[in-house]
């Protein structure tokens, strides 16, 4: 008989090594799994934002890479970016600055203006992503998402389960006071 | 949207049965047996329809994890009702890396042969079997509506036949 259906669940469980944003001890953490180029990352982008804006300190977010490079070309370099920019201590704001940025992935003069917006060493991120410094952590998420279910881009966790829902405002909130019930 | 198991959660062939054998176009000139892939396992992925609404949709995901099936020497079929030219067209636009397979005529007759059809919506259902070398299912799994089932339970499942044993020759 086939068992029945039950949502998968996260097999890496959040830790130091993750990159996230809110308290460590957040009763809510949303996991996303994720890719640069995906225009429904790109979507999903400022609605994470207002989620973390609604709940506060209540949630701490993660997110992990997750590109497709099949029918993203420009993806795995995007999260090399973000990794080498992780490696300078400014994650996020790479991560923030690649999704409102998104259109212009790859274009010439791309790292040019980073650089001067963002305050990096842009010729030691230069350097790193043509040695793939960071490639192996990028796979080892992409890994961690496929072992956990991650199914397309984005997909979120919420409190180590799989959501199905709509990467919409408020099913994920719902969602995620949902989860929130079952931790007091 | 909520998940919740489907009383057609039964009906998909089971582990332990001998998988149907088919044959069926893989190109407008091209066709392609089961019986040609015995000696290793194989995924076989019915799903309802190509170029779902989605980016990184469940064959593109396969595509991009083919590395990880290949360290098992597994081989992934895709299977829906859609034509051959529709199959040819999604391929080359997602970029896939393995053949998809046309239940086109007589509609739908393999993924009936596996529990795998739906005839309200006349599609195949998102059913995953993984099978043995010796083309017996060792999993299957029915994934409910609207949900993409991703590649994880694929994965164990090829593990678990990878632990079972060293491969035996096909008879």
């Amino acid at each position: 008989m086939t068992p029945p259906y039950q949502a998968p669940r996260l097999t890496v469980p959040v830790g130091v090594h993750d990159h996230s944003e809110g308290p460590s001890d957040a009763r809510l953490v949303l996991v996303e799994y994720g890719d640069y180029q995906c225009p429904y990352c790109g979507a999903a982008y400022p609605i994470v934002k207002r989620i973390q804006k609604h709940l506060g300190k209540r949630l701490r977010f993660v997110f992990r890479n997750f590109p497709i490079t099949n029918s993203h070309p420009q993806a795995q370099w995007a999260a090399e970016v973000a990794e080498a920019s992780a490696a300078q201590g400014k994650f996020w704001e790479m991560h923030d600055y690649l999704y409102e940025h998104q259109s212009s992935l790859g274009d010439a003069t791309f790292f040019a203006r980073f650089g001067r917006s963002l305050e990096l060493d842009v010729v030691r991120i230069e350097r790193e992503v043509a040695q793939h410094l960071h490639l192996d952590r990028i796979q080892e998420d992409f890994t961690s998402g496929v072992r956990s279910g991650v199914n397309g881009t984005p997909t979120f966790f919420i409190n180590g389960v799989r959501y199905d829902g709509y990467p919409e405002f408020a099913p994920l909130v719902a969602a995620l006071e949902e989860a929130e019930k079952g931790t007091r | 949207m909520t998940a919740s198991p489907g009383s057609r959660a039964l009906s998909i062939l089971t582990p332990g049965t001998r998988a149907p054998d088919f044959t069926l176009h893989s190109a407008p000139d091209q066709s392609l047996s089961l019986r040609e892939y015995r000696g290793r396992p194989v995924v076989i992925a019915f799903y309802p329809a190509d170029w779902s609404p989605v980016c990184s949709d469940q064959m593109g995901l396969y595509a991009q994890v083919m590395p990880e099936f290949k360290k098992f020497n597994a081989d992934v079929l895709g299977i829906s009702v859609d034509s051959i030219w529709s199959h040819l067209a999604f391929a080359k636009d997602r970029r896939l890396n393995f053949p998809l397979l046309s239940d086109f005529e007589p509609k739908g007759a393999v993924s009936r042969a596996y529990g795998a059809y739906e005839p309200r919506s006349g599609e195949s259902t998102r059913a995953l079997f993984v099978l043995d070398s010796q083309g017996t299912i060792a999993w299957s799994m029915l994934s409910p509506d609207g949900i993409n089932p991703g590649a994880d339970g694929i994965l164990s499942a090829l593990e678990k036949l990878e632990r079972a044993g060293p491969r035996r020759k096909p008879t």
